[in-house]
């Protein structure tokens, strides 16, 4: 079963890349305020952005 | 200012570019249409197998693979770029990333599509379940999906709204899983044109080719269908998800416990038994995200249950929501070994991936591009919504009448051929078990004909909502604040 010396490695640095992805989303606030973003695809027109959004 | 690279509108302020959006939604109800009659052929030929007419390239060993590719890659991929594509834009108020590669992720798709139906029928292919397609093919898909990863991940780069919406994550994850598997498990030697060897061999071949076929079934049926979810059951419903933190809970336990589900699909194989140990407990794990993201999408209707009497895209979403339920709940119980060997070979299979690929993905497809094809064509609803109504009904007639034969049919088979005598003979000869199917068969056509009938209801409806309608650009309402407050 060779193949799983490709498939188990991979899955593990499969899994410390999501890792890192959550450690990312966790440090740019991505989980600040969690409720409000569920509200916010349903506003016609979205409230003044934040000041600190990118591009705005 | 970012605005300038969006496209503007009749001195309206900027306008999401939708154009992708709008083809790749009308090529799903084409691509539907076939899929789901090639489906009901070869489902009559099981019935009444002198519908092979002889002809080689009319056998079901030929055409089954094109079933399953048009209506999972050809109907509901187009039905995920249209709704990523849309997703994508509106939820980080911004114009789609490289709308050129948009289109081309378009037409590189049709022209696989069609190059899946020629080649298929013509016999050639590369023998592995929902990777059939031969080398030249695997690589213009490669060239169209890392287009899409492009634009996708584009657009999220140069988005307006900091907080990345959890439909994004779901749609990413899809993208990038697809990616990953699509490569791996698509690694052959070619020895010509149209015939290539796999780069592993034997059993290696089937642990790689089921960590494929799982993961597709986890990341292109299921992750993406959920970001699907995740955007238009909160909007058909005009209520925030019912608790968007389980969502993001949803997300993360979902991708972090799919990868290993795989060798369930290889229980009593030459696979060592330990592997098959663990793709059935990862199997079992499963059942609890899933089961969390299916009662997060129903609970979000919770104190507004009247919309689903008077909404009929409502009902097609949320009923969606509980065959996926249904179908998460008995996918683990298959993967148990002691059940797997009575499930295993037999039409449970047919009938387990059928409720989940009519009822999940088919219905919230439909209830998507339900809500997608008026909003692209300038109109507030479809032409006809008592014909939505009615194609409710009987896609889900169609789906009860499928799914319980196919139940049915494996229970018996199974039991069939494990019956032994006291001497330690078998009791069934396999055609036996065939000629008691036979009624089984014949309720599934009928199944599957209604489940046709519907969706040809659905094509005409959506062509009058065309006809009534043009293409219309939306302005992008964040931006148009800006833009007016710069004026």
């Amino acid at each position: 079963m060779d193949v799983l010396f490709l498939l188990v490695p991979m899955s593990v640095l499969l899994v410390l890349a999501l890792l890192g992805v959550f450690a990312w989303a966790l440090h740019a606030d991505q989980f600040d305020d969690l409720e409000r973003e569920g509200e916010r695809i349903l506003e016609a027109r979205p409230p003044e952005l934040d000041k600190d959004q990118p591009g705005s | 200012m970012a605005v300038r690279s969006a496209v503007v509108t009749e001195g309206a302020g900027p306008a999401y570019d939708d154009r992708a959006v709008r083809m790749f939604t009308l090529a799903a109800v084409v691509w539907g249409v076939v899929g789901m009659l090639v489906g009901v052929v070869i489902a009559a030929q099981l019935t009444w197998p002198e519908l092979n007419f002889g002809i080689p390239w009319l056998s079901y060993g030929r055409l089954r693979p094109l079933h399953t590719n048009a209506v999972i890659f050809a109907f509901g991929g187009c039905a995920l770029f249209a709704s990523s594509y849309y997703v994508v834009q509106r939820t980080s108020q911004v114009s789609i990333f490289l709308p050129k590669l948009a289109n081309f992720t378009f037409w590189g798709w049709q022209l696989v599509i069609v190059a899946a139906a020629i080649t298929l029928p013509l016999g050639l292919t590369q023998g592995k379940e929902y990777a059939e397609l031969e080398w030249p093919i695997d690589i213009l898909i490669a060239v169209v999906w890392v287009s899409y990863a492009i634009v996708f991940f584009g657009t999220i780069g140069i988005r307006k709204v900091r907080h990345i919406y959890v439909a994004n994550w779901f749609f990413g994850a899809f993208i990038l899983a697809v990616a990953l598997l699509h490569i791996v498990n698509s690694a052959a030697i070619p020895v010509s044109m149209w015939k290539s060897y796999s780069a592993y061999a034997g059993v290696q071949d089937a642990m790689v080719q089921w960590w494929y076929g799982h993961n597709a079934v986890g990341f292109f049926l299921t992750a993406g269908f959920l970001g699907m979810m995740y955007y238009f059951v909160p909007k058909q419903a005009e209520r925030p998800i019912y608790s968007y933190r389980l969502s993001i809970v949803h997300f993360w336990a979902l991708i972090f416990t799919y990868m290993w589900a795989g060798p369930h699909h290889l229980h009593y194989t030459a696979l060592p038994d330990w592997a098959q140990s663990v793709g059935m407990v990862f199997s079992l794990v499963l059942l609890a995200p899933s089961w969390g993201g299916m009662i997060n999408g129903v609970m979000t209707l919770s104190g507004a249950w009247q919309k689903l009497r008077d909404d009929p895209i409502l009902k097609f979403l949320i009923v969606s929501l509980s065959f996926y339920g249904m179908s998460t709940f008995e996918g683990p119980m298959m993967s148990i070994k002691t059940v797997n060997a009575l499930s295993h070979y037999t039409d449970w299979t047919i009938g387990h991936v059928h409720s989940g690929a009519l009822g999940w993905v088919g219905l919230i497809s439909m209830g998507t591009l339900y809500h997608l094809v008026p909003r692209m064509f300038g109109q507030t609803r479809m032409y006809s919504v008592k014909a939505i109504e009615v194609h409710f009904w009987i896609a889900t007639l169609g789906i009860v009448l499928y799914i319980a034969a196919m139940w049915m049919a494996g229970v018996m088979q199974g039991l069939m051929w494990r019956s032994v005598n006291a001497d330690g003979t078998l009791v069934y000869s396999f055609i036996e078990s065939v000629k008691a199917t036979f009624p089984f068969y014949v309720i599934r056509l009928a199944g599957g004909v209604i489940y046709l009938g519907g969706m040809l209801l659905m094509a005409w409806n959506v062509v009058k909502t065309v006809q009534n309608g043009r293409p219309t650009p939306v302005r992008i309402p964040s931006l148009a604040r800006t833009a007016g407050a710069a004026a």
